[in-house]
């Protein structure tokens, strides 16, 4: 057989050093085209607001990270940090559980699903946002507002998901536990529940993006801090040099929270790799 | 005279059962009755009832009319008294070969009984496994196995739990040739060995030949005097042989009595063009029986 190509066409077998190099192409295309840019408006305007030289963006990570705050001591980009995570843990975390037992039931008894599939199919169709002043109204202005926004976003997708999981999963497997002494509680939770986690933690990976819309959302309209509070702030004063830092940085933690889980469930399931 | 068998005699005990889907009927007026420690085999063309039959004597779907026993009692929703070995499907994925063997145990005992008894339980599952001859994959999980080791690791996995009638729908259907015949042995072997009563449904009349003390053939080729509609008629019970249990050596497959028999069955159940008259089906076997209704016998014609 011919050699295969290294990279075009269906055929082709990028090297493993290779396949690294190529997907860092985009990151550094991207980084060059930004520095250029940010060069050509400063050559320009030497105060421009809008796309900070790498110096500006350093010095700005260097003050927001690093440095305490005079008056009260904090670092701001660790604090709005642990402020934004707890609000994004807590809703994802309930809305996890919930979805889980929901989905479960849903899938496996017939007269659960007759009740309440028809109102849940109906509840997720509603936007999330748009219901965020009906919660600021009723649960206030404080963190159970964000947390049961992102709740309220994420619950609904979980549960279908898990929901489908069970539905796939052949009705044999039911039968065949009962006949080896299983209870219909044994069904749901040491049968079924231990298969259906590892597609829990990968419907939680996919629903991680739309919880950080949500939380910068609810923290973009009422908060004191966190890490959409902030970047919503500073938008005033055309901050870019915060702003820039702190997509980067939102947009890291998702990353890894995403590799985080991708890894727990090649760690903790190892049939479901398969 | 002996005294008639009665219903509670028997293992398993089925009478005037019907099953349609839709406006089509597909088992018609079943049965049939089966003894302690027989291997029955139940074969017929495909798609005439024969997994539905086994599916209904397994709970999983209900019969429209009629009773089935199992000791006496209603059959009712699956349990513990029937074990079930089906082609797929039949092995936990998250589970290794062990944890599968030891799921009845687990299942049936709770946290504290399951922690004293690990020990004792394990052995147990590692001697069914060794039975099996999977001993040395008790750690590996289905997927990694082949499909006749995961058609063994299942066979264990229902025995375990000694079911008082072991339920196999096309347990070898997937396998390749060569496989399949090394599980007929095995599975003669293991039955002979625990004493087992199995209600094993195949499409392959060889294997069934080969396999049951007792056969049924299920089918659709047969006439009464219904007339010729096809559509209100399902599936019966047109032969029930009796299969003196021969040595579980496979040159039995070459005998000329052997041959004779697939011969007949064939006729019987799998050529559309031979009809046989309810009445005269070949019910030879001595639990057999048949409770013909008014109009399959034409008496109410008279």
């Amino acid at each position: 057989m011919r050699k295969p190509p290294l990279l075009l066409g269906l055929h082709a077998r990028p090297g493993k050093y290779l396949k690294w190099l190529l997907a860092a192409v985009p990151f550094i295309l991207v980084a060059v085209i930004y520095v250029t840019a940010a060069h050509i408006r400063h050559a320009e305007n030497p105060r421009d607001k809008l796309l900070p030289t790498p110096t500006a963006l350093s010095q700005s990570v260097h003050k927001l990270a690093f440095s305490a705050n005079k008056r009260t001591g904090e670092y701001m980009l660790w604090s709005d940090t642990a402020a934004s995570l707890k609000r994004l843990f807590s809703g994802i975390i309930l809305a996890a559980i919930a979805g889980l037992l929901l989905g479960l039931n849903l899938g496996l008894f017939p007269g659960f699903n007759a009740v309440f599939y028809s109102f849940l199919t109906f509840f997720s169709m509603i936007p999330p946002l748009a219901i965020l002043p009906i919660l600021f109204i009723v649960v206030g202005i404080d963190e159970a507002a964000k947390i049961t926004l992102i709740f309220i976003g994420v619950f609904p997708l979980i549960a279908r998901d898990t929901y489908l999981a069970v539905k796939s999963l052949p009705q044999e497997q039911v039968t065949k536990a009962i006949t080896l002494g299983a209870s219909q509680l044994d069904v749901v939770y040491r049968v079924i529940l231990p298969q259906i986690m590892p597609r829990l933690i990968n419907s939680v990976r996919l629903s991680l993006g739309a919880a950080w819309l949500f939380l910068i959302a609810a923290e973009a309209i009422a908060a004191a801090d966190g890490l959409g509070y902030r970047i919503f702030l500073v938008r005033r004063y055309l901050a870019m040099d915060i702003i820039l830092p702190y997509v980067l940085w939102i947009t890291l933690l998702g990353f890894c929270f995403d590799w985080l889980l991708r890894q727990l469930n090649n760690r903790l399931f190892r049939w479901y790799q398969a | 005279m002996q005294t008639p068998k009665r219903a509670n005699d028997y293992l398993l005990h089925i009478e005037d059962l019907y099953k349609s889907y839709g406006n089509k009927l597909i088992l018609d007026n079943i049965d049939l009755s089966v003894t302690s420690g027989e291997l029955c085999t139940v074969v017929g063309p495909s798609g005439c009832g024969k997994s539905t039959l086994l599916r209904i004597i397994l709970g999983q779907e209900a019969q429209d009319r009629g009773h089935i026993h199992i000791d006496g009692k209603p059959a009712d929703f699956p349990d513990t008294r029937r074990g079930i070995v089906y082609q797929r499907y039949s092995l936990f994925p998250n589970l290794t070969v062990l944890d599968n063997t030891l799921l009845g145990f687990n299942l049936r005992h709770n946290w504290w009984q399951r922690r004293r008894q690990r020990k004792q339980f394990e052995q147990q599952a590692l001697h069914y496994l060794s039975r099996v001859r999977l001993e040395e994959h008790a750690g590996k999980y289905p997927h990694e196995l082949s499909g006749g080791m995961q058609q063994r690791a299942a066979i264990a996995q229902a025995l375990i739990m000694r079911p008082r009638i072991l339920l196999m729908d096309e347990p070898f259907g997937a396998l390749d040739p060569q496989t399949r015949e090394d599980m007929q042995l095995f599975l003669l072997e293991l039955w002979e060995q625990e004493k087992m009563t199995i209600f094993f449904v195949t499409h392959d009349l060889e294997e069934a030949a080969y396999l049951g003390t007792r056969i049924f053939v299920l089918s659709r080729f047969y006439s009464d005097e219904r007339g010729h509609d096809e559509q209100q008629r399902g599936a019966k019970i047109v032969a029930d042989h009796h299969l003196p249990q021969v040595a579980s050596a496979s040159d039995i497959k070459k005998q000329p009595a052997f041959i004779e028999l697939l011969e007949s069955i064939r006729r019987a159940g799998f050529d559309p063009d031979v009809l046989q008259h309810a009445r005269e089906f070949n019910l030879q076997h001595p639990d057999a029986f048949q409770t013909l209704t008014d109009s399959e016998t034409g008496i109410d014609k008279i």
